[in-house]
């Protein structure tokens, strides 16, 4: 039996293709239970999300299996081969491992160190394990995937620091103001990228909303949408006395805000810290602001800057990562050697001898003055019961069937054997 | 015996001021339990050493320089360990510990034999009004190194070098306000430790101030944390400015306590 993995993502594959291939909705459960009837194929658990559609299996013969997946694929999704055949990549065995290990720790996402595929690698999992269509070995995988991820992220920084502006954004906030609850916020202009960086300060408490707008309307439209007030756009250099945050984000051609009115400001708001984000291009507030005594002024290149250096940050945490999983497919390996039969054979044996052993030993102290012979005919019926009942676990463990993973398994448990199971 | 407390204490210290000055460049949460290990182990040698100096003289083992700047640091290393129970501020035993070290390496310079106490001290004001004058002197220091704390992060943040050192420093706002509180802490012991030092004067030599260079420049860092809590108050000075005054006012504070005694001639021994 072996892992095999088949996938699309977003380097391999255009949108148009993930999406034909994609399992979303009743297409998941038709998906794994039709995986599931592919000859060759004993387990499978797939992984749909907007970057990646994978397949994890578990297989008799890689060949045949592979070639079976893709026909299925195929047919499911209504597809030539030779459309995806070119996006598509096969992993084995070992390389297998590692590449489902690198998904959930992210380490194979377009934004290195998101956080979000490990929940969708449990999302999977939970799916297969309602649906029944994992086994011992991918179940195993999974969970070692899940727990790999975990490891990175504590022994790794490869989730920390902002890789987005509007998260820079939010982060920087911290570190001038302790907590950003009870904080004021003036959302000046509009914009995507504003508006997004507006909507993550809000989601970390920032109570007081403020949003100015050249038009009104929009202004309104804008505040009710962040449980805000609108303030009329004469009134803004007003309002900044009670603003300890700013976003602006105008289309104004030249500086709304300059340094005297930032001195006079910041005079009259008794010099309490001012945040202020310009978004702008060409920018909107004069950039010598930022000089002003408790005044940082961040433009849009700045926090660029801040993203890069975190992006080169996490990269370098990345190497560690490749490490740690490196020692985990190892682990794995280990283990998944450790289910063939022939050792758990030889271990049933042993197991058996060693209690032959001893109780043919116990047995001899007890009745030492037995006499040579029939010390001989004990020890032969110890080894013929012993020999009889482990014959037929040791026939069973050499057939070739189905389940044969899952009855080592049992064996192993029944006969308290040690796998290098941790 | 109390000698051999002391330099242990001395060594754990200088141990922890290398930890946490190497924790500015690769700072762990094992680095940093390492430093307060070291550090508490550095602290009760030292407490140990004080009890014995009080037992071994029978008065309250501030009575000459050595003593004194050894009761400073300690002073600092409790506070310190408040600080760092209460807030859990990153860093800020870096920005302490080599303060705590030098004081007590200079400590430790200075002649440390017991002589008996004078007439003029044997008195229950030398307890009163020492301690209170270097529990003030102590969070002045802390003022000062959250201060220094407080530029650094401030730099960063103004210049946009936003690398490791920046993560692991607190965040501005939180810096500044507990700057601001260690001062409304210290200043009213300094004013106690004046009143006392004014009433001891009284009752020992028979006038209440006598311009004696420490009383003077104790004023003078009176009049420079009043000067800092007022503009604090009235025109808002907070931030950079107060952390800058906080420094300047240290410095002050330091001057008072070595300086007066090598360069000028005064009746008081500290």
């Amino acid at each position: 039996m072996k892992v095999l993995v088949l996938g699309v993502n977003h380097i391999t594959a255009t949108v148009e293709i993930r999406e034909k291939l994609a399992f979303n909705g009743p297409k998941l459960e038709e998906g794994v239970s039709g995986l599931r009837q592919v000859p060759e194929v004993r387990e499978v658990a797939v992984l749909s999300t907007c970057n990646r559609v994978e397949l994890y299996t578990c297989v008799n013969t890689i060949a045949a299996a592979s070639e079976n997946i893709r026909n299925f694929l195929a047919t499911f999704h209504g597809m030539q081969r030779s459309e995806f055949e070119k996006s598509l990549y096969v992993h084995s065995g070992s390389d297998a491992v590692r590449h489902v290990f690198r998904v959930a720790s992210s380490l194979d996402s377009m934004v290195l160190g998101e956080p979000q595929i490990l929940g969708q690698i449990k999302d999977t999992f939970d799916f297969a394990l309602s649906k029944k269509s994992t086994g011992i070995l991918l179940n195993k995988l999974m969970k070692k995937a899940i727990s790999t991820a975990k490891r990175v992220r504590t022994e790794t920084k490869i989730a920390e620091n902002a890789v987005s502006i509007s998260f820079a954004a939010v982060e920087l906030a911290k570190k001038i103001f302790t907590n950003l609850a009870g904080k004021s916020f003036m959302l000046l202009g509009a914009g995507e990228m504003a508006e997004l960086a507006a909507r993550h300060l809000v989601n970390n408490g920032v109570q007081d909303v403020m949003v100015v707008n050249r038009t009104y309307e929009r202004g309104c439209e804008l505040a009710r949408e962040f449980n805000g007030r609108p303030v009329k756009f004469e009134d803004f250099l007003h309002e900044l006395v009670n603003t300890d945050i700013i976003i602006c984000s105008t289309g104004a051609p030249s500086y709304v805000l300059l340094k005297d009115q930032m001195h006079k400001v910041m005079k009259e708001r008794k010099h309490r810290p001012v945040f202020i984000i310009d978004i702008s291009v060409p920018r909107n507030i004069d950039p010598e602001i930022n000089d002003v005594d408790n005044v940082y002024l961040y433009n849009v290149d700045d926090l660029q800057g801040v993203v890069h250096s975190n992006i080169h940050e996490r990269k370098k945490e990345a190497e560690k990562a490749e490490a740690i999983i490196d020692e985990e497919v190892e682990k794995f390996n280990r283990w998944l050697s450790s289910l063939d039969s022939v050792p758990t054979i030889v271990a049933l044996r042993q197991k058996a001898e060693e209690i032959k052993r001893e109780e043919l030993d116990r047995f001899k102290n007890r009745f030492s003055d037995l006499g040579e012979e029939k010390t001989k005919a004990v020890e032969y019926l110890a080894s013929a019961i012993t020999n009889k009942l482990i014959h037929p676990p040791t026939v069973a463990l050499k057939e070739d069937t189905e389940d044969r993973d899952e009855l080592i398994a049992m064996i192993k448990k029944l006969y308290a054997i040690d796998g290098d199971d941790e | 015996m109390e000698i051999i407390l002391f330099e242990i204490a001395l060594t754990f210290y200088f141990a922890a001021a290398i930890v946490c000055v190497l924790e500015l460049f690769k700072g762990t949460k094992t680095t940093s339990t390492i430093m307060l290990s070291l550090a508490a182990v550095g602290f009760a040698f030292h407490t140990s050493n004080i009890i014995a100096r009080y037992v071994l003289s029978g008065h309250i083992p501030i009575a000459n320089l050595h003593e004194a700047s050894s009761f400073f640091s300690w002073c600092i290393v409790l506070l310190f360990f408040f600080l760092e129970y209460r807030y859990k501020l990153g860093l800020l035993g870096s920005f302490i510990m080599p303060i705590v070290f030098v004081l007590m390496l200079s400590s430790s310079m200075l002649p440390r034999k017991i002589e008996p106490l004078s007439p003029v001290l044997q008195s229950y004001w030398l307890g009163v009004h020492t301690v209170l004058a270097f529990l003030g002197d102590a969070a002045f220091a802390m003022a000062f190194g959250i201060g220094i704390m407080y530029l650094t992060q401030e730099h960063f943040v103004k210049s946009k070098h936003l690398g490791g050192l920046f993560q692991r420093l607190p965040s501005l706002q939180t810096l500044d306000e507990i700057n601001y509180r260690l001062i409304t802490v210290g200043f009213p012991l300094l004013t106690l430790a004046i009143i006392t030092g004014a009433l001891w004067a009284e009752s020992a030599w028979g006038s209440y101030w006598r311009w004696d260079p420490k009383e003077v420049w104790s004023l003078i860092t009176w009049f420079i944390y009043a000067v800092v809590l007022h503009i604090r108050l009235v025109a808002g000075w907070r931030g950079r400015r107060a952390a800058i005054l906080s420094i300047i006012g240290f410095c002050v504070v330091l001057f008072t306590f070595f300086g007066v005694n090598l360069v000028l001639e005064s009746k008081h021994i500290f």
